[in-house]
Formats: C-alpha cells, sequence, structure tokens
C-alpha cells in the first residue's frame, strides 16, 4: 500500500499459450484425481499438490517454500490422453480450417494473391496496429480463400467442412476427430497465418487443440471446510476432477485396445469437460451440475455478467465503514441530517490521527472505552480500535481503556466512534442522479432506522414501505471537507436536470401551507403559540384584536419563516389558470403572491410557492441568500407545516366524495347521451356517411369522434362533479394545491371513469373482433370498447372492471419496461462519460487530452445555477431591484 | 459543379453552419483555442456536411479543420472545431 512503485506495465502482449510454455510453467504434474488422504494431508501429484500451493496455516508451500499470504500460488499441468478442441477458439479453427488446403496446409489464394496481399498485411504490424484492421483485412481474405474448392498449391480436392456445434468437426458427416484437426492446423506454414492474423511466434493455430490443460493454483480454487470438518471444494477442482478421471480411463482403454467405439464415447467425454471447464454455458450442451442440481461456475462463468469479476468486483467493490437499514421519516431532523441508530454509530468509526492539540481530548475518549454513557444513559462515542504507528491494531474493552488512553501518543490513530456533527453520505439505490448520494450530519437516535426529513425523500425518490437506504463514513480529512462543500443537502437543493430546487415541501407541508395562507385566515392565540413554539424564533407576528381576542394572521405567520428583505411576485398553482380574477380568491389581487421585503401580503401558499420541482420562494431564497438560508427557510417550513396540520387535523374519506342526486342524475344522463351518440356515429359510419377528415381514413376518423365525445363527457362529468365540491373539502384542498392527486382523479372518483385506453386507442384486442364474449363480434359501440361510465365510489361492473384492468396492465408493463431499458441506457452512457473532466478554462477533456466540448455544455452555463435553463430572470431581478428602492 | 437538383445539406435549417478553416489560418486558430491537432474532435470524411463542402472546395485532406457555428439558446450562438479524419467511422 505504501510506498514506492514496485513493477510498471509496459505493454500486454496476447497470446496463445504452447503446450511447451505450460509444462514449463508447470511446477507439477497432476495425475491423480484425489485430492487429500485420510489424514486430511494433501495428496501427492494430486489436485491439491503442495508445489501448487498453500491455503492452510501451519503448511509450507513446495516450490517457493511461503506460507499461506506469502505464496501467489503455482499452475500445474494435466497430461490430456487424446487432444481436445478449446471452445473459446472454435470460430478461429473454423476460419482455419476453411480457407487452407486439407492436404497441404497452405491457404487457398493463389501465389500472386498471395504476394499482393502479403504486401498489404506487412504494412500493419501486430504490436502497433489497430486490431480491428487487420480483422477486417483478414476476414476479407479468409472469406475468399474459403471459398476455394481446388487448392490453387497441389490441386487438392477440398470437401466442406460443417460445424456442428458446440465442438464437433464434420466432413460429408463423417466426424474429423481433434486429432486430424490438430494434424491439419500443424500443416499450416508459419508465412500463411498472418492472412489471418495470428503472430506465428506466439499463436501457432495447433495449439487452439490442446493436448496438455493447465492447472489453476490452488488459491485460484480454495476448499473449504464446513463446520461438521466436512471439506468442500471448488466448482473447477471438481471440474478438474473430471477431467483427469476421464483422461485416465481413456488411457487405459486406447493402450489395451478396447473397441473404437468405447474410445470415441470416451474421448466426446473428455471433450465435453475440458468445454464446460471452460465454459459452462456454451450453447448446445447441457451444463454440468453439481450434486446438488445447481450447475457449476466454472472459468467464463467467474468472469462475465453482473455477478462477474469485472463488474462485481473491479468496476464496483464492497466497502468498510458502510451501514444499510430501513429508512423511516423524522420532521424534527433539518434536511441536513441523518438519524443514525445507536447500534450502527458503535459500529462506524472515523479515524483521529493524534496530535498535540487534541491529545488530551483524544485521552479522555479512548479511556471511556468502547460502549461509554454519560450520566443520563445517553450515548457517547466510545473507541473500537486505536492503531499504533507501527500499524498494529489494539481492540480497546472496557478493562484495558484506561491503561491504553495513557499509552496514547501524536501519531497513533484513534477509531472513534460516529457522533453528533460527524459528516456521512447517505444514499439510495438506484442512484440515477448526483442527489441520489449527499451528505448529511449525523443525529444518533435510539431505535433501528435510518431517519430524515420528509423534504429529502424527493432527491432520493425515496418512501417508507420498507426501503432501505446506505450509510458511509467519510474516513480523510480531504474527503469530509469536500463531503460537507459540495455534497451537503442544503448545497444539492438546485437540480441540474432543471435549474430549480428539487428539494421542498411535499404532500402535508404544502396542504398545511394551503390552509394557513388561503384567505389569509385568523388564528387564536394559544394555537399560533403552538404552531410558533415547533420552531426557534424569538418574534411573534403583528397582533390583531377582535371581540377583545388576540388574533394572528396565516399570512403574517407564514412571513415569520420567509427571510428579510425577500421580494417576490409570482402566480400561485391555485389561481395557475386564472387571467384576471381566480375564482378561487376573494380579491383579484390575490391570484399573485406578493412578498415585499419578506412579508408575505397577498395570495395562497402551494406547491408553485414551496413544492420540490417548483418551489418558487425556495429558489430565489437559494439564488439571494445562499444554501444556508434556503436550507433553513425548509426547515422552518416542514417544521411549521407539521405543527399547523397536526394541531388542525387533516383527513379525507368517501363520503367527500357526495355529490347531490340530482348531478349523479345529470352525469348519468351525460353519459347515455355519449352512448347514444356513439352509436349514432357508428350507424352513420355503418351506412358509409361519414366523412373523413383531412388527411384520415373513416375508421380513424371514427375512432377519433369517438374519443373525442368519450373524452369531453368524461370532463363534462367533472365539471358538475366538482362543481359540488369546493375549496372545504379536503381532497380538493390536496389537489388545488399540488399536494397530492389531480383534480382528474376526483372526478373519477365522483364523477366518471371514463374510456379506458392502450396505445393512445379505443380498447380493441381479446377475441376477434370483440374484447369480450359479452359482446357482438363487430360491435365498436362505447361499451364494447372500454368506456366506463360507473365512478369509483359507485363501484364498476364486471365488464367494466375488466376493462379498467386491461388500462391499467398497460401502465404496469410500461413501467416494467422502461426502468430495465433506462437502467441499461444509463449503464452505456456513464461507461462513454467515465472520466471526463471540466478544466479551469471550462473545456471537457478526455484523460488523452482530447477534446469533447470547447466549452462545457457550450455555453458555459451550469444548468445547476441557471434559471430554469435559462441563464438570468432579469424580470424579478428588475422586481426585486425595484421594491428594494421602496424600502 | 453543382448537380441540379441536388439537396444541400448545409442549407438545411437544422443543419450547424459548417466553414473550412483556409490553410494559413489553421495554426492561429489552434494557438487560439490552445489545441494540438490531433486533439481536436474529429469529423467523418463521410459525413454529408463534408460532402456538401467538397462540392464547394474541392477535395479536402484528413487533418483540415472545420469550424462550426451552432445556435444556441443561452449562447446566441456557440462556435465549435473539428478535423477531418482519415478515417471513415461507421
Amino acid at each position: 500500500m505504501t510506498g514506492g512503485i514496485s513493477k510498471r506495465i509496459y505493454r500486454i502482449q496476447f497470446a496463445l499459450l504452447s503446450p511447451e510454455e505450460i509444462r514449463k510453467m508447470s511446477q507439477v504434474k497432476v495425475i491423480t484425481a484425489d485430492t487429500y488422504d485420510d489424514d486430511g494431508y494433501p495428496i501427492e501429484r494430486g489436485l491439491m499438490d503442495l508445489h501448487m500451493g498453500v491455503i492452510e496455516p501451519g503448511l509450507k508451500c513446495a516450490t517457493c517454500g511461503g506460507k499461506v499470504d506469502e505464496c501467489p500460488g503455482h499452475f500445474g499441468n494435466i497430461e490430456l490422453a487424446m487432444p481436445v478442441v478449446h471452445v473459446g477458439f472454435i470460430k478461429e479453427i473454423k476460419t482455419l480450417l476453411d480457407s487452407t488446403c486439407k492436404s497441404c496446409g497452405r491457404i487457398k489464394l493463389t501465389e500472386d494473391e498471395v504476394k499482393s496481399y502479403s504486401e498489404k498485411f506487412s504494412q500493419y504490424s501486430f504490436s502497433s496496429s489497430d486490431p480491428e484492421i487487420i480483422g477486417l483485412m483478414s476476414k476479407k481474405v479468409t472469406d475468399e480463400a474459403s471459398t476455394r474448392m481446388v487448392c490453387p498449391h497441389c490441386g487438392a480436392q477440398q470437401i466442406k467442412i460443417i460445424l456442428d456445434k458446440p465442438t464437433t468437426f464434420r466432413e460429408e458427416g463423417i466426424k474429423v476427430t481433434p486429432k486430424e484437426i490438430r494434424e491439419r492446423l500443424e500443416r499450416i506454414p508459419d508465412d500463411d497465418l498472418q492472412f489471418f492474423g495470428l503472430n506465428h511466434e506466439v499463436a501457432r493455430p495447433e495449439w487452439m487443440v490442446l493436448t496438455v490443460l493447465p492447472v489453476p493454483p490452488i488459491n485460484v480454487r480454495p476448499s473449504i471446510t464446513l463446520e461438521t470438518g466436512e471439506r468442500s471444494e471448488d466448482d473447477l477442482t471438481h471440474k478438474l476432477v473430471d477431467i483427469i478421471r476421464i483422461s485416465q480411463r481413456l488411457r487405459e482403454s486406447r493402450d489395451n485396445g478396447s473397441p473404437q467405439l468405447i474410445i470415441e464415447d470416451l474421448w466426446d467425454l473428455l471433450q465435453f469437460h475440458v468445454t464446460t471447464y471452460f465454459d459452462n454455458q456454451t450453447a448446445g450442451i447441457p451444463p454440468a451440475r453439481h450434486r446438488s442440481g445447481r450447475a457449476l461456475k466454472t472459468l467464463v462463468q467467474r468472469l462475465k455478467g453482473k455477478e462477474g469479476r469485472f463488474r462485481s468486483n473491479l468496476s464496483g467493490k464492497r466497502v468498510n465503514f458502510s451501514a444499510r437499514t430501513v429508512i423511516s421519516p423524522e420532521p424534527f431532523l433539518s434536511i441536513n441530517e441523518v438519524g443514525v441508530p445507536e447500534k450502527a454509530a458503535r459500529e462506524l468509526t472515523v479515524p483521529v490521527t493524534v496530535n498535540i492539540f487534541n491529545i488530551d481530548h483524544v485521552r479522555e475518549v479512548v479511556a471511556r472505552g468502547p460502549e461509554p454513557r454519560d450520566e443520563f444513559g445517553k450515548y457517547l462515542a466510545g473507541v473500537n480500535y486505536i492503531i499504533r504507528p507501527d500499524g498494529r491494531r489494539i481492540k480497546l474493552t472496557a478493562q484495558n481503556a484506561e491503561e491504553n488512553a495513557k499509552r496514547v501518543e501524536p501519531g497513533w490513530i484513534v477509531e472513534r466512534q460516529l457522533t453528533e456533527g460527524d459528516i456521512v453520505l447517505f444514499n439510495r439505490q438506484p442512484s440515477l442522479h448526483r442527489m441520489s448520494m449527499m451528505g448529511h450530519t449525523v443525529r444518533i437516535l435510539s431505535g433501528q432506522t435510518f431517519r430524515f426529513n420528509l423534504a429529502v425523500c424527493t432527491p432520493y425518490n425515496a418512501d417508507f414501505d420498507g426501503d432501505e437506504m446506505n450509510l458511509h463514513i467519510v474516513q480523510k480529512e480531504e474527503a469530509r471537507a469536500e463531503a460537507r462543500i459540495i455534497m451537503k443537502v442544503q448545497e444539492q437543493i438546485m437540480s441540474p436536470r432543471f435549474g430549480g430546487p428539487i428539494i421542498g415541501g411535499i404532500h402535508d407541508h404544502i396542504t398545511a401551507m394551503f390552509l394557513l395562507t388561503h384567505g389569509n385566515p385568523l388564528f387564536p392565540e394559544a394555537q399560533t403559540v403552538h404552531m410558533l413554539s415547533y420552531l426557534k424564533l424569538n418574534r411573534m407576528p403583528p397582533v390583531e384584536v377582535v371581540g377583545g381576542k388576540k388574533f394572528y394572521r396565516g399570512r403574517d405567520i407564514f412571513s415569520l419563516i420567509l427571510p428579510e428583505g425577500l421580494n417576490l411576485k409570482f402566480p400561485s398553482k391555485l389561481c395557475s389558470s386564472a387571467k384576471e380574477k381566480c375564482d378561487f380568491e376573494i380579491e383579484p389581487i390575490d391570484k399573485d403572491v406578493y412578498i415585499i421585503n419578506g412579508k408575505m401580503t397577498h395570495g395562497t401558499i402551494d406547491e408553485a410557492a414551496v413544492g420540490s420541482f417548483s418551489g418558487e420562494i425556495i429558489d430565489k431564497i437559494f439564488r439571494k441568500y445562499g444554501s444556508e438560508e434556503a436550507a433553513q427557510f425548509i426547515d422552518r417550513m416542514t417544521r411549521l407545516g407539521v405543527a399547523f396540520i397536526s394541531g388542525r387535523g387533516f383527513s379525507t374519506g368517501i363520503n367527500d366524495y357526495d355529490i347531490p342526486e340530482s348531478a349523479i342524475a345529470r352525469i348519468e344522463e351525460i353519459s347515455q347521451q355519449a352512448i347514444d351518440r356513439t352509436d349514432k356515429l357508428v350507424e352513420t359510419y355503418r351506412a358509409g356517411q361519414l366523412q373523413p377528415a383531412p388527411g384520415r381514413s373513416v375508421e380513424d376518423t371514427l375512432e377519433i369522434e369517438i374519443l373525442s365525445t368519450t373524452g369531453s363527457v368524461r370532463d363534462e362529468s367533472g365539471k358538475i362533479a366538482s362543481a359540488f365540491l369546493g375549496l372545504s373539502n379536503p381532497s380538493v384542498i390536496m389537489a388545488r394545491s399540488g399536494a397530492r392527486a389531480k383534480m382528474l382523479n376526483i372526478s373519477e372518483v365522483a364523477g366518471m371513469v371514463g374510456q379506458q385506453s392502450v396505445r393512445g386507442g379505443r380498447l380493441n384486442r381479446g377475441y376477434y373482433g370483440r374484447t369480450l364474449p359479452h359482446f357482438k363480434t363487430e360491435d365498436i359501440g362505447a361499451m364494447a370498447r372500454g368506456f366506463v361510465k360507473s365512478s369509483y365510489k359507485e363501484g364498476l361492473n364486471p365488464l367494466e372492471y375488466f376493462m379498467h384492468s386491461i388500462g391499467g396492465r398497460e401502465g404496469l408493463v410500461d413501467i416494467a419496461v422502461r426502468t430495465s431499458r433506462s437502467g441499461y441506457m444509463q449503464r452505456r452512457l456513464i461507461n462513454a462519460f467515465e472520466d471526463l473532466k471540466v478544466d479551469d478554462s471550462l473545456r471537457v477533456q478526455d484523460t488523452v487530452g482530447a477534446v469533447i466540448q470547447f466549452k462545457y455544455g457550450e455555453d458555459g452555463v451550469d444548468p445547476t445555477r441557471s434559471d430554469k435553463g435559462e441563464t438570468v430572470d432579469v424580470d424579478y431581478l428588475a422586481f426585486d431591484l425595484e421594491n428594494e428602492e421602496v424600502q | 459543379m453543382k448537380k441540379v437538383g441536388k439537396f444541400n445539406v448545409l442549407q438545411h435549417e437544422l443543419v450547424a453552419e459548417h466553414h473550412v478553416v483556409p490553410k494559413k489560418d489553421e495554426d492561429k486558430v489552434l494557438s487560439e483555442i490552445g489545441i494540438a491537432r490531433d486533439l481536436l474532435p474529429k469529423i467523418s470524411r463521410s459525413d454529408p456536411a463534408i460532402k456538401a463542402l467538397e462540392e464547394i472546395h474541392g477535395p479536402l485532406e484528413s487533418g483540415t479543420i472545420i469550424k462550426i457555428i451552432r445556435k444556441s439558446p443561452t449562447m446566441g450562438y456557440s462556435v465549435y472545431y473539428r478535423a477531418i479524419s482519415s478515417e471513415v467511422f461507421k
């Protein structure tokens, strides 16, 4: 870990292992299929021979003399009784056999062609040229050679070789043995190999047919001892045992002159075992299985795919100093904090290097031992390990704590347990954007879960239905500084996705702010004081005395948490569709929220003001006062919201959707009219009198007409229903304020569900010409094509329920398809962007220095600091300035 | 030179302006942006825009610098440089 570089990679060469080389690097020729003897000692010349390394403590490697951790392991070898082909090179062998003469071994090109092609090939050297170009050239030449049916050199007639997957070659139905293949490959002269992209010095083609097999070191395939004392061998060892057994049997059969049939069977079996030893998922052969029925994990399986060596162990690793548990909400924490359970905090440590300035404090902490509590039984950070300068770790116990505290000197490292105020990284998968991993400061809490402020659910996309999250403890000063300065939650309020706040109030926060400010209601003193007791403020809003009692205005209460000097004017979500006067406000001026010098005077606070993704107030506070102030506003706003709504109470139920009989009758009437109108349209169509819309077929026109009929009737019924559901209705409050759901959902419950669709059109799949056997074939009326005239409250009849389920399934399938596809797209993007960096001149370059963009984003604008993608909001700046001058 | 009725991609409003940087100005441009020629982004010689430029300027050799001026909603326009690649991208 420490010290200089001992070796530097100068170059890498890919080549084939020759049999001589395999024998040369082998330390032992393995001849026995057994592993250990009855005493548990490795059998000599067996698969666990001590020459191939040691995995048991106490034993020494017979090759290098190293102990368990010192010996890197050494290869052995198995002499195969008969040659077998290597599955990994099947394609190459096929091309070689196809393009060379079966009798003289030359490539099937005329002398002239050989001459002209070799000139071309000699321009590219194996060590410095692009392998892709050589590959393309070789493909062209070999394609040409393989079509020749007569050898241009010796005139021999050629027979087409067919590859019977995975490893058998046939000539006119007769099997070509690996031995024969090897002989043919041996005949290919060195000079002809360049046309195949092979460097004859390091890759003779006959090496693709194995005569000797390397046995990997024991370190690569360690055996494990179970609690019962039973030994369990690695999958690779199992496979090697099979190979040795069959090879031995094959050798015996061959030597004592067994019938050809038996030899061939054994030979095939050996080929099967060697093939599955390399790749146990070769197409065309059943995977080799363990006794339990589990498929063996052989060489290719160790490397390939998500669980393979590359993606699982090299690109991604398991880490220390991390914790994972279920998450739950805690509205009394700041957005910058995370609640960590004591149990986790005791295990997670921060290394503290002892120096002359902190030694007294460190000694005190060490003396506390590993599980300290204060006099009230509250958590105190202790120490788990202390590390001496020589690297020795001392485990701290309650017994040795005092004594070790005295021994601590500057230069020692003390692994202190997590304490309040430590900065940690908090993450929820899938980590789709940078806000998926943010810096939080620690609060130690009792309980078993991680907790955080509800406003932070949005960036993590978390809810509390059993979600788990990860916590990482940053270990170095530099990293802690970065975490605090750039990763902390408050620094991530602005999203680079759309240049607005991604952190803000959700659900109840928005409902609460709405109820607090809409119509500027009066609150009695007791209620106001109770609400404000949730906030750490030492101010009260201006009093209003009515009938001798003290009252406070909602907007004044809200103004308390606004920073001084804030000037803002924007339309509320409630009135976003209003032009002059808003239907939901008494005064026309309340259409817009007015905040002058930190005092809110008009309008209603809702999603547009404090919501995540849109919150105008959060956005402007962040820009004018910075992250600290914005975080404080969100903290206070969420607390005020919780304080208010938990005092007032807020709930909705099925009777919130009650509308008068007359309205129900009216909805019934218009839905019947829509059905009739649809029938009439169908009639016109059947009579051939429907006029097609420009550029459309008659069928399309009919569908569009019907869709607009059923669509407008749903809107109509929604209007009728919502006319009776005013702003005193909790569901309407939630929908209008943007806290949850849309007005559409309410009209579905109270009015009617409406037309169901799949891929933007009416339902039409199922039986021939109809969706269900309840309808006549070719019935294209409203009900037969998924029109639901009932409301959720009233209930759906079985046919409607079926239609609704079809529509609902489309959504589910969509989500399932989208997530897997976007996941893979994400992976490709990240791999492409890996290692790009933006330098001081805003130039985007890769590691070589090649330019990707001359100026980041081609405009140098940081989308995080941009105003919804625009560089500056001049109108707002003017408004702000204007109001500052007034004061 | 230009075949009658042949569509010129450079005249399409969605295609950014492509200009050939004259040989004598190449060094100036390179020193201005402070980058070696081989580190410039590349453009395939089979790119329709290069083909259109070759209609005007005659055959362009590889390494020729192309100045691309793109419209940008935030900047008005942005300038980008590419060198013609010796290879043909697939």
